[in-house]
């Protein structure tokens, strides 16, 4: 067992990516091709990352079923989504190199869902004003990591498997390196690298109900903020509008869009289709205004427009609270899905079903007894995404940390106040590419940084404190309970529906909880201790509710995924600035208000076109 | 709230035994659930391996009253709670800690498995043209979260430990998704009897009656392959073609 910094077992790369999801083992990929030696980090055994999760397709103007579709459409399409405070930049990359990216992932493997010529099938979803998800049934993004996987293991890559990162080591102002242990063996790790990448993921563990798995506890945010590096956009988070809601243990598994994608139709208790009810100005052209044209958008008559239940999901997500708020609910605090109901439209409705929407009937058969193809589910949102994370050039996805990359869900950008489905699994392969490449070429054109004996020997102090403080006894608070009260805080006071007060409570409450976090002590051994990983990943979680918090009261408007009840309105004076975190010279966090870089005339054109 | 108790396996590689643990359940709780509850109120270094909770990403699986199983996946209502319900790692694999297992050995295994080639595209923009039909093959398949219960419960492996000789249902699953692929041109066909060991394989099933994504391992991923190892070293022409040109 090391007793000091000098005893770690030291590991040497180019480039070391942390996150094996779709955008680290696509990063990894891409540095390898480089020519770099890649180290790729994860907290799970390989393949089991959070993107096994995502469910309905992967965005690519590849105009396979509509040939109106371009990447223009899509760049829009994007920016709509997201409000306009996108960077307009990685919205331009993303749509173009999207279709790239698909193909590709097919040239290594993937097997998608077919169109009646032989082409890849594309689907609809909410934002999307063509069928544009490239997509296998219900678990795109299982083919997707395990795509990039079986291709992975054959390009040189070491994998390290169940380690975890705790902290970035710098030389001066570049990046050096990482620090983190083994979770099998509990013994400290030093990563010494030219370029890291941040594939981590997200914050939703930081939520009580939630689509995340345990793995989301903001590690990358909070690993780049503590390195110095600007969060960006950390107020808008996603609530997904459709999550189950039974039974309790069951509570924000996620239902897909792609059930309203099929034309699955949302119902009040009144039996009512209340998204009729509330269609934005600016989604009004584009919009049904039937359920007889929406039902023929969903099978593929290009005539129609898209029904209600495809508007955004902060649009859908809200309206679905407020039929619970005003008492048209469903008996366990939800609404219903029915997908069901296309018996009517289809014959064999029930086989076309379980075809499109295999993992749903499984899920909900399992989990719920209930069989959707005669029942109505029962949903409501659950935190799905979070928009905002570290702040990266649009084309390179470098930090402001010289040698920092972040990629995928943890970097913020693309998705503006609102993400549309489907743009994440393509944001990971696109820029996982980008961020792989400009790692590579960071770390081949410098020599690595130096590594400091002081900040491995501080990191290697943290990482151990748990077990000190409670072998020094008093019999200190567990890491569980800390985490579940962070999560109901956050829930309550900084969840869908938000305003000033609650907030200000909730902030209170995380200094509170953040020095509860400093005390926990944790019992047993090093060997995979779950209860000590849970200790160290509550102050990654407190800084990104913090900087949630933070954030969400600096925004006092609407926009996207952030709700302010005392400011219900959209206000054109918030369009023109992001709001970056950052840690302040006396370690506190500080705010501060961006403005959006001008965005180019011909992308502006290309906007007013697509109106 | 009722009470049941989970008598659960608590050791590492050098040995261990069963604990009960008495917890709280209620509506709708799958087995995960009661792991997750006596985790932060009983026994805070419980070793566990979950992800999605969803039966998505194949982590938790586990020994529930000596069947192979999904933790996330197996809810309290299935199995009878009046009894302590037995919770045990996977047997076939070396242990590490209380319910997490050394599966280093199919991460390992993978790799000896050729990986997909594309044929040349037939478009000149790259791309392939595949009917729906072709590919509902290699879609089942592809279904697979990888959480080796199929692996645990074969007894090539369980029982005889061949991990030399046989790679495992799940990698001829592997091996079957990327021979069907209609885009692929690799031809594994003689790795599978001479490296990966195929005919160990006597067809008893039991893989396919743990599968939590009810993918037909035998008759659909199996038998196909077997018969195509058969066809090209049993067919008495091949055979004698083999003989002359000595391949």
């Amino acid at each position: 067992m090391p007793s000091s910094a000098s005893e770690i077992q030291t590991h040497q790369h180019d480039v070391i990516v942390i996150g094996a999801g779709g955008a680290g083992l696509r990063a990894a990929i891409e540095a390898s091709a480089a020519g770099a030696s890649v180290g790729l980090i994860c907290k799970s055994l390989l393949g089991k990352a959070h993107t096994v999760m995502a469910e309905g397709g992967m965005a690519a103007a590849m105009g396979n079923v509509d040939d109106r579709d371009s990447w223009k459409v899509h760049f829009a399409d994007t920016m709509r989504g997201g409000q306009y405070v996108n960077n307009w930049r990685m919205a331009e990359l993303h749509a173009q190199e999207a279709p790239a990216r698909v193909r590709e992932l097919e040239a290594w493997g993937a097997v998608f869902d077919r169109t009646k010529d032989g082409k890849i099938l594309q689907r609809n979803f909410g934002g999307h004003r063509y069928p544009r998800l490239a997509h296998v049934g219900d678990r795109t993004g299982l083919e997707m990591i395990r795509t990039l996987q079986d291709h992975g293991i054959h390009q040189g890559i070491q994998v390290y498997m169940e380690h975890t990162v705790t902290s970035l080591l710098k030389d001066g102002d570049r990046i050096a390196g990482a620090f983190g242990y083994d979770r099998e063996r509990g013994y400290p790790r030093v990563f010494r690298a030219g370029a890291v990448v941040l594939a981590t993921g997200g914050i939703g563990r930081a939520f009580k109900i939630t689509s995340n798995s345990w793995e989301y506890t903001g590690d990358g945010h909070s690993l780049a903020y503590q390195a110095g590096a600007d969060l960006m956009d950390m107020e808008f988070v996603q609530f997904h509008p459709t999550g189950m809601v039974w039974p309790p243990s069951v509570r924000g598994i996620l239902v897909t869009e792609g059930v309203r994608g099929e034309g699955g139709v949302l119902r009040n208790s009144d039996g009512k289709r209340f998204m009729f009810d509330d269609i934005p100005d600016n989604y009004k052209a584009q919009t049904a205004d039937s359920p007889e044209e929406g039902w023929r958008y969903t099978q593929g008559d290009k005539s129609a427009r898209r029904p209600p239940e495809l508007l955004t999901r902060d649009h859908v997500a809200r309206c679905i609270m407020r039929e619970v708020r005003d008492g048209r609910g469903s008996p366990h605090g939800g609404v219903f899905l029915d997908i069901a109901w296309i018996k009517e439209k289809i014959p064999n409705a029930a086989e076309h079903i379980k075809k499109k929407l295999p993992s749903m009937y499984h899920q909900f058969m399992q989990l719920a007894e209930l069989d959707i193809t005669t029942e109505p589910m029962e949903v409501g949102p659950t935190t799905h995404y979070v928009m905002g994370g570290v702040r990266v050039d649009g084309d390179t996805q470098m930090s402001t940390v010289p040698g920092l990359f972040a990629a995928g869900e943890v970097a913020a950008g693309l998705h503006g106040a609102n993400r549309l489905g489907g743009n994440s699994l393509s944001d990971l392969l696109v820029f996982g590419k980008r961020a792989g490449e400009s790692a590579a070429k960071f770390a081949k054109e410098r020599a690595a940084g130096q590594l400091r004996a002081d900040q491995v020997e501080a990191a290697r102090l943290i990482l151990l404190a748990p077990f000190e403080r409670a072998a020094a006894g008093a019999s200190p608070e567990g890491p569980y309970k800390v985490q579940y009260e962070l999560q109901d805080l956050m829930q309550s006071k900084v969840g869908i529906v938000r305003n000033e007060k609650d907030m200000m409570a909730a902030l209170e409450g995380i200094e509170m909880l953040k020095q509860r976090a400093a005390k926990v002590g944790v019992g047993g051994n090093r060997e995979y201790n779950p209860g000590w990983h849970t200790a160290l990943d509550l102050p990654n979680l407190l800084t990104c509710s913090e900087a949630v918090a933070r954030s969400a009261i600096e925004r006092r408007e609407s926009r996207g995924g952030h709700f302010r009840e005392d400011f219900e309105k959209k206000d054109q004076n918030f369009a023109t600035f992001n709001i970056i975190c950052r840690r302040g010279p006396d370690g506190r966090m500080q705010i501060q208000r961006r403005p959006i870089p001008e965005i180019r005339d011909d992308l502006k054109q290309i906007i007013e076109e697509n109106k | 709230m009722a009470k049941a108790t989970f008598r659960i396996w608590r050791g590492d590689a050098k040995g261990g035994d069963f604990r009960d643990y008495p917890t709280e359940i209620g509506e709708g709780m799958v087995v995960l659930d009661a792991v997750h509850n006596i985790q932060a109120e009983q026994a805070n270094d419980l070793a566990v391996r979950w992800n999605c909770k969803a039966g998505k990403c194949g982590s938790c699986s586990a020994e529930i009253n000596g069947m192979p199983k999904l933790m996330c996946m197996t809810r309290l209502s299935e199995i009878d709670v009046t009894q302590p319900v037995t919770i045990q790692p996977m047997q076939a694999f070396p242990k590490i800690r209380d319910l997490v297992t050394d599966v280093s050995w199919n991460f390992r295994v993978k790799k000896t498995i050729k990986p997909f080639k594309a044929r040349p595209a037939d478009a000149a923009d790259g791309t392939w043209h595949v009917e729906s039909e072709d590919i509902e093959r290699p879609q089942e398949f592809r279904k697979c979260i990888e959480c080796f219960l199929c692996q645990d419960v074969c007894h090539v492996i369980r029982d005889h430990g061949m991990t030399e000789e046989f790679v495992g249902p799940r990698f001829l699953v592997y091996a079957a998704a990327l021979e069907m692929n209609p885009i692929d041109a690799e031809d594994r066909v003689d790795d599978l009897k001479k490296k990966h060991g195929i005919g160990y394989c006597n067809i008893t099933k039991c893989c396919t009656k743990v599968c939590p994504e009810h993918i037909t391992i035998t008759d659909n991923a199996i038998i196909p392959l077997k018969e195509r190892v058969a066809d090209r070293f049993y067919d008495p022409v091949k055979r004698l073609f083999r003989v002359f040109t000595g391949s």
